[in-house]
């Protein structure tokens, strides 16, 4: 139960309803006696005023008939029902006459009104005797005598039977009204908390597809769900790119693995020691070419994160693309393909020379490889232009481009177009090309739109790059 | 990942034949924390001619390093009890002006930059292949002791003159573009040892990643074709797995 009970209090409705009640309940308890204490003072005002009447007609009586007369209308007025109280009392404080048994002791010591209220015994007409509160004026007289002209009150437990009495009902309302809060809001709010828990521990558990519920008042409640939900949007993309790539990783690594495997056997297997020589020359180069796989794909990695603070300084991407087509040049000229190239002078970018070096060298390299499979020209362009919005530099061929549906595709890492890997290649080539104008905050486009003169035809490949600021 | 740093096998390679041959002698001194990974390479060395010390924390290393004489110290730069590149400013401090080259596994593209600063000679990033290793390790213990000063570069009867930018062979003038003239003369200054194509791409172009492609291959045939198209005799010899040496064979 104790636990239970602690276990209850862990729930912030049920610590905001307790602190509501007792809040609740000191204003209530004030209030209360605040209230009781200013009406008996006004009942108590009230009665006096009554009394003011009938102490000046007896007075009026007694300077007339003097005492006697002043008894007999106090006699007849003691007959009537709802009567005031009347006590005449002899020197030594003996009732003489009036229609009380006996009064708290010292109440006729004092002249005029008594201060308090007093407690007085009226006489029983059945039953014991019970004890009433009054109000009285006491008047002094010759030979002695004393009258005392009262009220009665009621009984002395009303008061605080009526403050008891308030201060339940309050109370009451208080619980009551608490339990509504909690049930209304807390416990609403609770639930709302509770199955949100509860979602969470479905995706904790590896379901990346679940979301939190959304209501549709658009509360707290509703907005920070919300933004839960768009985290966890972003987390299952990154989540499902990472998985694609590690799917790739082992698929694009257990061919060549398979493959070196393979030429260990045989060059095992091999007795004779030229063709011997030249299986193990080809694990060699089945070795490098994996090397060079995890070298590109860790390049990327690290451009990717960041991690770089590569150094960024102002390079000269004209330099860049000059030395790029100049070391490309013969490669191109090899495939069959002419580079022409036109280079807009002292183009300068902040960047890294190695990394736009190797991006550019990328771009040539896809261009070479695919650029002379199209019905055009065979022909790779390099064109670099400026204007203060950007500087773009695009490496354009005439091969048989890239499908729109696959442009976003082939830059992630290991996707190749041709299914069948008939050229050599990583397919990590504009992976890298993108990680990098990601982290000069630039970026890749890829259209089949020619610089040049717009028209459409094989593949341009554009790095668009943030203007120097001034 | 960690066996992609370890030595192809050398018995049938010919970078290890070309390395025998050229280097009868040369101590170095690896200082890495992986043991597997340095015996590998100790016995990779051992099998190329060159006698390998091994240090495995950085506060060892640099005592090997300051109190015996190596030809070539090559370096992992996270090393324990003393960092690599502390190692390196170190050594510098105390005088020790063997050249260096650094190995290192961290994510950064400017490791070669901060490596270099800190006093290493050279740099290479893992994973990366044994023949690039011993190909580095050469030319740098091959460096110590032979002047820069060398104004003509001579390999057989080809000659390279480094001031008038005059290249012959058998006296009979051959005719580069800039950058060939570049590729020939870095051939001919480590003439008989191994150079990769990364170490072409390095010091003849001045961009430091593997070349991934056969970039290289096609300018360094095209100043082959140059300087044997009218001789009998090669000079410019491919070796296969690791890269291409100049050299006179006779």
């Amino acid at each position: 139960m104790l636990t239970r009970l602690r276990l209850m209090f862990r729930s912030t409705a049920v610590r905001l309803s307790a602190l509501y009640i007792l809040l609740f309940a000191i204003c209530a308890a004030f209030l209360v006696f605040y209230v009781t204490a200013m009406s008996e003072r006004i009942l108590v005002q009230q009665t006096r005023e009554n009394l003011v009447e009938e102490v000046g007609d007896m007075q009026r009586a007694y300077e007339r008939g003097g005492i006697n007369a002043m008894l007999r209308i106090m006699e007849r007025r003691a007959r009537q029902p709802g009567a005031n109280l009347y006590v005449v009392t002899g020197p030594t404080g003996e009732i003489l006459a009036g229609n009380v048994a006996s009064v708290q002791p010292g109440v006729l010591d004092d002249e005029g009104w008594t201060r308090f209220p007093f407690t007085y015994e009226p006489y029983a007409e059945s039953g014991p005797a019970r004890r009433h509160m009054a109000i009285a004026n006491v008047l002094f007289m010759e030979n002695g005598l004393r009258v005392m002209i009262g009220r009665d009150l009621g009984e002395p437990g009303r008061f605080r039977g009526i403050v008891r009495r308030a201060l339940m009902v309050a109370l009451t309302i208080m619980g009551v009204g608490a339990l509504f809060i909690w049930f209304g809001i807390g416990r609403n709010a609770l639930k709302r908390i509770d199955r949100m828990s509860a979602a969470s521990q479905k995706i904790m558990a590896g379901d990346l597809s679940q979301r939190l519920p959304v209501g549709r008042s658009g509360d707290e409640f509703d907005r920070l769900s919300e933004s839960l939900n768009a985290m966890l949007g972003r987390i299952e993309k990154l989540n499902e790119g990472l998985r694609q790539v590690s799917d790739n990783i082992a698929h694009d690594l257990k061919t060549p693995l398979t493959r070196l495997r393979n030429k260990a056997a045989d060059a095992l297997a091999d007795e004779a020691p030229e063709s011997r020589r030249a299986a193990l020359e080809g694990i060699i180069g089945e070795s490098d070419q994996l090397i060079r796989t995890f070298n590109a794909l860790l390049m990327i990695s690290r451009v990717e994160a960041g991690s770089v603070a590569a150094e960024m300084s102002e390079v000269d991407l004209s330099a860049i693309s000059a030395d790029s087509c100049e070391l490309y040049e013969p490669v191109a000229e090899e495939a069959g393909l002419s580079l022409t190239t036109s280079i807009a002078a002292g183009v300068k970018v902040k960047g890294n020379r190695e990394l736009i070096g190797q991006a550019i060298f990328n771009l040539l390299d896809n261009a070479i490889k695919y650029g002379g499979e199209g019905a055009g020209k065979p022909e790779v362009r390099l064109v670099l232009s400026a204007d203060d919005g950007a500087v773009r530099l695009s490496v354009c061929d005439n091969g048989l481009g890239i499908p729109e549906d696959m442009r976003d595709e082939v830059t992630k890492r290991f996707v190749r177009l041709d299914a069948s890997r008939s050229k050599p290649g990583t397919g990590l080539g504009l992976s890298l090309v993108e990680a990098v104008m990601d982290l000069h905050g630039g970026s890749l486009s890829l259209s089949a739109t020619h610089p040049d003169d717009g028209t459409a035809q094989g593949l341009t490949a554009t790095m668009v790059f943030p203007a120097l600021k001034p | 990942m960690d066996t992609l740093n370890r030595p192809e096998p050398l018995e049938s390679g010919s970078a290890k034949e070309a390395a025998d041959a050229i280097v009868p002698h040369m101590k170095i001194l690896v200082i890495e924390d992986d043991l597997e990974a340095a015996a590998y390479m100790t016995k990779a060395f051992r099998e190329a001619g060159i006698v390998a010390d091994h240090a495995s924390d950085g506060e060892s290393g640099l005592f090997m390093g300051t109190e015996n004489s190596y030809d070539v110290m090559v370096i992992d730069r996270m090393l324990p009890r003393r960092d690599g590149l502390s190692v390196i400013s170190e050594l510098r401090k105390r005088g020790v002006e063997t050249p260096v080259l650094i190995l290192s596994a961290l994510g950064q593209v400017d490791d070669r930059v901060t490596g270099l600063r800190a006093g290493g000679d050279d740099y290479l990033p893992k994973p990366y292949a044994f023949s690039e290793l011993l190909a580095r390790v050469e030319v740098l213990g091959r460096r110590k002791g032979k002047p820069e000063q060398d104004m003509v570069y001579r390999v057989g009867d080809l000659e390279l003159d480094r001031l008038s930018h005059e290249v012959k062979r058998a006296g009979k003038e051959i005719l580069l573009q800039p950058r060939e003239f570049r590729l020939l003369e870095y051939l001919m200054k480590n003439a008989g040892q191994v150079v990769t194509r990364t170490m072409l791409l390095e010091h003849v172009w001045d961009y430091h990643f593997d070349p991934q492609t056969n970039v290289i291959d096609v300018h360094v045939s095209r100043l082959r074709s140059k300087i044997e198209k009218d001789f009998e005799r090669p000079l410019l010899k491919t070796i296969r797995g690791a890269g291409y040496m100049i050299k006179d064979e006779a």
